[in-house]
C-alpha cells in the first residue's frame, strides 16, 4: 500500500465522491485555484470545474447557509471553513439551522452535508486561527462530529461523512495534514461510532483524539521499555461516540487518561471522563486524568504557544502521575 | 386597480379568497392562542396578506420558499393544508412537523416550503443555497425568500444577496417592510427609506412596490420570478405594508406601546382585502352574497382544521428522541 498524506487522503475521498455523484460539490474560501489554505482541495477545480468547486466570497454564514439549502434540495455539499475559529461567523447556520432542520421539521427533510473545519494550534497563527473548540459541535444534538487522526481514517471517515444523511462537522487537525500513512487506493469507508485501538496495552487506557493519538503513541513506546503497557483508543468520531470500546478498555486496564487538544473545561476530555466515571467507576484503580490545552486564549509567541497546546511532555506527566496506582 | 398581467376572473377571485383564508386563519389562531389551545406565541400576518398571496400566485408547486417567524401567510399561500398547520400549532403529533416545530417552523417540503426559520434573516442564505441547487440541477425552479425590514439589517441578508448575485441564482428576495423591527421603527433601524436601494450594492435590480395592492405584488414579483426562471439572476423587491397586530400575541394593544393608534388606523384603511374586494365588486366579480359564501366556506375549513387538531394526539414522550438524526435505529 502506498503512503499518502492526510490532506491527500481527504482530497482523494472528495474526488472519488464527486466523480461518483454529481450532487457532491465543494464550497469554501480559496478552495479553487489556490487549492484551499491547506491544499486539501488542490487540483479539484481542474478536474471538476468552478461550478462544482466554488470559490465563495468571505462569507461563512452565507456559504454555510447556502450549503444547508442545497443539502435540503437534493445536493450533497462539502463546505470548507478555512479555520475552525471562523465557524463562529456561521454559528447560527450551524447550530440553529444545519443541526436543527431535520428535527424541527419533523423529519421531513435531511441535511446531508459536510462542514470541514481545521483545528489545532500550529505555526504561530495566534488566537483567532489556532483554536480547538470542536467540543461545541459535539455538544449540539443533530450534528455528527468526525475526528480523524490518520490518513487512512481521514479518507474512510470522509467517504462515510459524504454518504451520511446527516450534517457532519469534519474536524481536521492542521498539524496532521502533512503526516503520511498507508491508504488504499480503492474505495473504503470507516464507520462512524467505531473507535479503533491504535495500540493495545494492559496497564493504562489513553483515549486520544487527532494529534494526541500520535503524541500518546510516541510516549507509550517510551514507557513500554519500563514494562508499562499503554492502550491507546482513538474514538475517530466524537458523536457518535463508541462508548463500548472505551469502557471495555477501561475495564481491562482500570486506569484512564483522556487527551484531546481542546480546552479541558467543558471539553471532549471532560465529557469522556464523566461518562467513564458514571458507567465504570467501580473498575477504576486511579483517578481519571485529562489532558488538553491551557485555559487561556491561544498566545502568539513561540515559547508560549509551545506550552499552550498539549504535547508528549503532558502525556508523560500524566502517566508519571498515574504510576503510584500501577 | 389596473390589472396588466393575464389573470382569469377565477384567478382574480382566487387572490381574494386566499387573502381571506389567511386573515381568518390568523384571527382564529389569535383566539385559540388566547384560549390556551395553542401554546407559545404566534406572530400574526394580519394586514400583510397581499404580499404572500401576490407572490405565491406566480410560483409553481415545485418552486421553493423560505419563510420567517411571521410565516403562516407564506405557507398558506404556497399551498399548505390548514389542518396540518393547525395540528402543528397545537403541538400535536399529526402536525406538519409532528409537533416539533410549532408556529415559527412550519414547513411542507413536498410543496417546496423549505420552512420557516425563526432566526431573523436566516432563511436568506438557505434560500440562496436552494436556488444554487436548482441551478446546478437545471430544474427551472425558483426560490423566493420572504423576510422583513428587520432582516435587511442582518449579516445573513448581506452575505446571502451577495452570494446570490455573484452566482446569478434563480432567487427572488421579498422584503416585507412593515415599518417596524419588533418595536423599533424603520427610521431608527436604518438610514434609508426604500430597502430596495440596497440591491444596487449587490448588482441586482431593486424594486419598491405597494405591498397592500395584491395585483401590484403579483405583477412585480411575477416579472422578477420570470427573470429568475430564465436565468437572468436574482431581484430584491421591497413591499411596503403593515402588520395590524402587535409583534406577536404577547405584544398587547396592537403594539401601541411603540406606535400611535392613528397610524394603525391609517393602515387599516388600506386593508389589502378590502381594497381588492372593492375592485372585484366594481368588476362585478364579487358581491355581498359571494363574499359571505367565501367567508363561510373558509370558516368551515378552519373549523375542520381546529377539530382535526383538537382530536389529534399529542406526541408520546419517546417521540422526543425521534428525528434528531436522519437514520432510524442508529444510536447516536
Amino acid at each position: 500500500m502506498r503512503d499518502i498524506t492526510y490532506a491527500q487522503a481527504i482530497n482523494e475521498a472528495l474526488a472519488y465522491n464527486m466523480e461518483k455523484d454529481p450532487g457532491v460539490f465543494l464550497m469554501g474560501e480559496d478552495i479553487g485555484k489556490y487549492g484551499g489554505i491547506f491544499q486539501v482541495t488542490a487540483g479539484l477545480i481542474d478536474r471538476f470545474g468552478p461550478e462544482r468547486v466554488i470559490d465563495t466570497p468571505i462569507s461563512e454564514a452565507g456559504f454555510v447557509g447556502a450549503a444547508v439549502g442545497a443539502a435540503m434540495t437534493g445536493m450533497r455539499p462539502v463546505a470548507e471553513i478555512m479555520f475552525l475559529d471562523l465557524t463562529t461567523c456561521a454559528m447560527d447556520m450551524i447550530i440553529n439551522q444545519m443541526a436543527k432542520i431535520h428535527y424541527m421539521f419533523g423529519g421531513q427533510v435531511n441535511v446531508p452535508m459536510v462542514l470541514r473545519c481545521p483545528m489545532g494550534t500550529a505555526r504561530n497563527a495566534a488566537t483567532q486561527h489556532s483554536q480547538s473548540f470542536h467540543a461545541i459541535f459535539v455538544h449540539i444534538p443533530g450534528l455528527l462530529v468526525a475526528a480523524p487522526s490518520t490518513p487512512y481514517d481521514a479518507k474512510g471517515l470522509m467517504n462515510t461523512a459524504i454518504l451520511d444523511e446527516n450534517p457532519v462537522v469534519f474536524v481536521e487537525h492542521k498539524k496532521l495534514y502533512a503526516s503520511k500513512g498507508p491508504v488504499p487506493e480503492e474505495y473504503y469507508t470507516v464507520p462512524f461510532g467505531k473507535a479503533e485501538i491504535k495500540r493495545p496495552g494492559r496497564d493504562i487506557t489513553i483515549v486520544a483524539t487527532h494529534a494526541m493519538v500520535h503524541r500518546s503513541l510516541t510516549v507509550a513506546e517510551e514507557f513500554a521499555k519500563d514494562g508499562i503497557e499503554i492502550e491507546i483508543v482513538d474514538p475517530r468520531t466524537l458523536r457518535p461516540l463508541d462508548k463500548e470500546t472505551i469502557l471495555d478498555s477501561v475495564k481491562r486496564t482500570g486506569r484512564l487518561i483522556v487527551a484531546d487538544e481542546g480546552q479541558v473545561t467543558c471539553g471532549v476530555a471532560s465529557d469522556i471522563s464523566a461518562m467513564v466515571a458514571e458507567e465504570a467507576i467501580e473498575y477504576l484503580q486511579a483517578p481519571i486524568l485529562r489532558i488538553g490545552s491551557l485555559d487561556t486564549p491561544v498566545p502568539f509567541s513561540t515559547p508560549l504557544e509551545k506550552i499552550f497546546a498539549p504535547d508528549e511532555e503532558n502525556v508523560r506527566e500524566a502517566i508519571n502521575k498515574m504510576k503510584p496506582y500501577l | 386597480m389596473e390589472v396588466k398581467m393575464q389573470l382569469s376572473e377565477k384567478e382574480m377571485v382566487g387572490l381574494y379568497e386566499m387573502m381571506v383564508k389567511i386573515r381568518l386563519f390568523e384571527e382564529k389562531i389569535a383566539d385559540l392562542n388566547a384560549q390556551g389551545f395553542i401554546p407559545g406565541l404566534v406572530h400574526p400576518y394580519i394586514g400583510q396578506e397581499a404580499v404572500a398571496v401576490g407572490v405565491c400566485k406566480n410560483l409553481r408547486k415545485e418552486d421553493y420558499i423560505t419563510s420567517t417567524h411571521r410565516g403562516h401567510g407564506h405557507v398558506i399561500a404556497k399551498g399548505a393544508e390548514l389542518k396540518y398547520m393547525m395540528a402543528e400549532l397545537f403541538g400535536k403529533k399529526t402536525g406538519y412537523c409532528k409537533g416539533k416545530g410549532g408556529s415559527m417552523h412550519i414547513s411542507d417540503i413536498r410543496i417546496g416550503i423549505l420552512g420557516a426559520m425563526g432566526v431573523v434573516g436566516s432563511g436568506i442564505p438557505i434560500g440562496v443555497g436552494a436556488a444554487l441547487s436548482s441551478k446546478m440541477r437545471k430544474t427551472g425552479q425558483v426560490t423566493v425568500c420572504f423576510f422583513g425590514d428587520g432582516a435587511s439589517n442582518t449579516g445573513a441578508f448581506h452575505e446571502g444577496l451577495n452570494l446570490a448575485a455573484v452566482h446569478r441564482v434563480p432567487a427572488v428576495f421579498v422584503c416585507e417592510n412593515n415599518l417596524y423591527g419588533i418595536s423599533v421603527p424603520q427610521r431608527q433601524h436604518q438610514a434609508i427609506q426604500d430597502i430596495s436601494v440596497r440591491a444596487a450594492g449587490y448588482g441586482m435590480p431593486g424594486i419598491t412596490a405597494d405591498g397592500n395592492d395584491v395585483v401590484a405584488v403579483y405583477e412585480t414579483s411575477g416579472e422578477a420570478i420570470q427573470r429568475a426562471r430564465l436565468g437572468e439572476g436574482p431581484t430584491l423587491i421591497e413591499y411596503k405594508t403593515y402588520r395590524w397586530r402587535g409583534h406577536h400575541t404577547g405584544d398587547p394593544n396592537q403594539g401601541r406601546r411603540y406606535r400611535p393608534m392613528e397610524e394603525i388606523q391609517e393602515w387599516i384603511k388600506k386593508c389589502p382585502i378590502k381594497r381588492w374586494g372593492e375592485t372585484l365588486t366594481e368588476k362585478k366579480l364579487l358581491d355581498e352574497a359571494k363574499i359571505k359564501k367565501i367567508q363561510e366556506e373558509i370558516e368551515k375549513e378552519i373549523e375542520e382544521a381546529v377539530s382535526f387538531a383538537k382530536e389529534s394526539p399529542f406526541p408520546d414522550p419517546q417521540d422526543i428522541f425521534e428525528d434528531v438524526y436522519a437514520r432510524k435505529g442508529v444510536e447516536r
